[in-house]
């Protein structure tokens, strides 16, 4: 009996401070919710540092209004739980004004629910076509679409005259997506799927898989999937000498990757947002200014390489920025400001977001890219 | 008030009582849904410590339970368009005689061998989760799964929803002490200190091991359908061994002699992340450094453990 009302008294003393909140007004509190530890925080980790970046930034000059930001960022680990947790902490502890994040399709979609019943604006870092399609009202993204993606590369393999492809993706949420759309959209650039093989996340050889592609009469292979497997499925081609163009899917942004394939990374081609290769974007493109502006600003500060990811936070917080300017501490304001952006120029793309439209690109936001001595190149067709 | 609390039933209220009063001290969504996964997680590590401290098993299949319970009420009420009071009885149908058919075999044995049928199991449910696409959305998951309906009354917010989660748990307590003083609460002590004095003594081990198993595993599901409905969204990364490990590691950090260590240690390790996020990005050397002091300075888990002040008055 005593045991049980120690136990109770130690219970309820554990869970009072709880309720302790901080509050501090002369701010505009903004919200990150990123996957910074865990299996995804190759996504999480620049998202977060830029997402801080810009709040430097922005308070350096005197804020907006005269009021400086506070970035509130709770880390995901990539789990739903934790994410929902993380969210409703941003909502009703810190009273936040908008989200930025999460990093992954999966917590995104678990948060949604959340986010329209608080009516707060979330703006995900993740890529997911259903994320935006069906229109949400408070949830927008700005990393550029699988749709998209694909169909850029049908378009270039159309102009290449390619139409038998062989893919293969890794059972993840990215890439089961992406194969979705792969043969979904097949039909409409008359291209023919003759192989469709997957792989574990957690895959170091793909050479099975492979081996059944070699025995097809494939023009080319398209992988869709996140790393490291996109450095096996190159490594593996060569040892096993398939000589056909070898297609990614953007999420082969990072020249990390590149490093980690080494040779066989030669000649791969993928879309992508043209900060990976600003160098070579012409000095006329509307983009250039920013993609400069970003690529040096976050290799100096973090000494590591700039990764479309962090470009995905980029924008978003420059979006929640611009909203306040016209908004101010107003959530259905800064919605209805973000809804109403034209012509945004972000590091994935120029934004055009209407009231059927959160998403706010087109597949143009893409370039071709390839491998051409161990750098990102945009290529000519 | 001493005999008022002697009985299960009483503490199961008392129980409910001090959960709803907490709610209404703390009044931010934030907070409530907190507890509400730790009321889901109590569910699962009560019946955990059936298994573990009292038929002395250990199953690292709990996160596959909860799943199925989870994907189970899910799939029936979105694909299938069928009402939740008939979803809710086929999910814990379906977890359970999975429970079944892999206990059967395995509980025959001695030693560990459920920790290992139980690890495979859950591999194996996983990977169903992630391929079985037409069904589960694979690695991306579904959403949309609609909302509990209590007599008219749709639990759409986090309040409705604390009540109703904490209602079970207070009713799953009352189940679990129950068995616990029951003759067969006393049997399955008496397997974990001695299993061949208790077989010549007429338990039925197998059997009894078995049972306790199947409930654990139906304990799991139940908790795995008040998530589906409240979170709406479900994703094999949620159901993955880490959480197994997870909350095997909450039983035996709050101490696996009887249920409220498996108690102690659920509140300890859901609350904690969230005390901890305030050191940003330390919290998890903090939560591996507080973890490993209460393994080495309180091996028997933290449930009862001395409070300084009665030992300062006895010196004194």
């Amino acid at each position: 009996m005593k045991k049980f009302i120690a136990f109770l008294i130690v219970f309820v003393a554990f869970l009072i401070p709880l309720s302790i909140e901080a509050k501090d007004p002369k701010s505009y509190k903004i919200g990150g919710v990123f996957a910074i530890t865990g299996p995804a925080s190759w996504l999480g980790e620049p998202e977060r540092n830029t997402m801080m970046m810009v709040v430097d930034m922005i308070n350096a000059k005197g804020g907006i209004n005269g009021v400086p930001i506070e970035a509130v960022i709770e880390d995901t680990v990539g789990d739903e739980t934790k994410t929902v947790n993380a969210v409703k902490k941003l909502i009703n502890s810190d009273k936040v004004l908008a989200i930025i994040g999460p990093s992954r399709s999966g917590t995104t979609m678990a948060v949604i629910p959340i986010v329209e019943r608080a009516q707060t604006s979330l703006i995900s870092c993740a890529a997911a076509e259903t994320i935006i399609n069906p229109v949400k009202k408070w949830v927008f993204k700005t990393p550029q679409s699988d749709r998209d993606a694909v169909v850029r590369i049908y378009d270039y393999m159309v102009k290449h005259g390619i139409t038998r492809v062989a893919l293969i993706s890794g059972t993840t949420g990215f890439g089961n997506a992406g194969r979705g759309q792969l043969k979904d959209i097949a039909p409409e650039f008359g291209i023919k799927i003759i192989a469709d093989e997957t792989y574990g996340p957690q895959d170091t050889d793909m050479t099975p898989q492979l081996t059944k592609i070699r025995g097809t009469n494939a023009q080319a292979i398209v992988n869709w999937s996140i790393v490291p497997a996109q450095a096996i499925v190159a490594k593996n081609m060569v040892q096993l000498g398939i000589d056909i163009p070898l297609f990614q899917s953007h999420g082969f942004g990072n020249i990390k990757y590149v490093e980690a394939a080494g040779k066989a990374a030669e000649g791969i081609i993928f879309p992508a947002g043209r900060l990976l290769a600003v160098d070579t974007v012409p000095a006329s493109h509307p983009q250039k200014k920013v993609l400069v502006e970003y690529k040096t600003m976050y290799e100096k500060k973090f000494n590591d390489p700039v990764s479309t990811f962090g470009g995905h936070a980029w924008d978003a917080m420059w979006m929640v920025a611009e909203a306040l300017k016209k908004a101010g501490a107003d959530k259905e304001g800064i919605r209805a400001s973000i809804e109403t952006m034209k012509g945004f120029v972000g590091t994935g793309g120029v934004f055009n977001f209407s009231p059927t439209d959160h998403y706010g690109l087109t597949p143009d936001a893409f370039e071709m890219l390839t491998v051409k001595n161990g750098k990102f190149v945009v290529l000519q067709d | 008030m001493k005999k008022l609390l002697k009985s299960s039933f009483s503490k199961s209220i008392f129980t409910f009582a001090i959960a709803v009063l907490l709610m209404t001290i703390i009044r931010n969504p934030y907070h409530v849904g907190i507890l509400i996964f730790l009321g889901m997680n109590l569910i699962i590590t009560m019946g955990l410590s059936l298994l573990m401290g009292y038929a002395g098993q250990i199953s690292l299949g709990q996160a596959a339970f909860f799943g199925l319970g989870a994907y189970t009420t899910g799939i029936l009420t979105t694909k299938l368009g069928l009402p939740i009071i008939t979803a809710f009885p086929l999910s814990i149908l379906l977890t359970v005689s999975i429970a079944f058919l892999v206990g059967i075999p395995t509980l025959r044995l001695r030693g560990h061998y459920l920790a290992m049928a139980t690890l495979g199991l859950g591999e194996i449910v996983h990977i169903v989760f992630n391929e079985l696409l037409s069904l589960t959305g694979g690695p991306s998951g579904f959403g949309n799964i609609p909302l509990i309906k209590i007599f008219g009354i749709e639990l759409d917010n986090d309040y409705k929803y604390f009540v109703f989660v904490w209602a079970i748990v207070a009713f799953i307590l009352f189940l679990s002490l129950n068995i616990i003083n029951s003759r067969m609460g006393r049997a399955l002590k008496s397997i974990h200190r001695e299993e061949n004095t208790a077989s010549t003594l007429g338990v039925n081990t197998s059997r009894l091991k078995l049972t306790i198993f199947v409930i654990s595993a139906g304990f799991a599901s139940m908790a795995g359908f008040l998530y589906a409905h409240y979170v709406t969204f479900l994703s094999p990364g949620t159901f993955s061994l880490r959480f197994s490990i997870l909350l095997v590691t909450m039983v035996a950090v709050g101490g696996m002699e009887n249920i409220w260590g498996a108690i102690t240690g659920t509140v300890v390790l859901t609350l904690l992340p969230e005390y901890l996020r305030f050191f940003k990005d330390f919290d998890i050397l903090i939560y591996g450094i507080i973890l490993m002091s209460i393994m080495i300075l309180r091996p028997e888990g933290l449930y009862g453990i001395k409070i300084p002040l009665k030992r300062l008055r006895n010196n004194s």
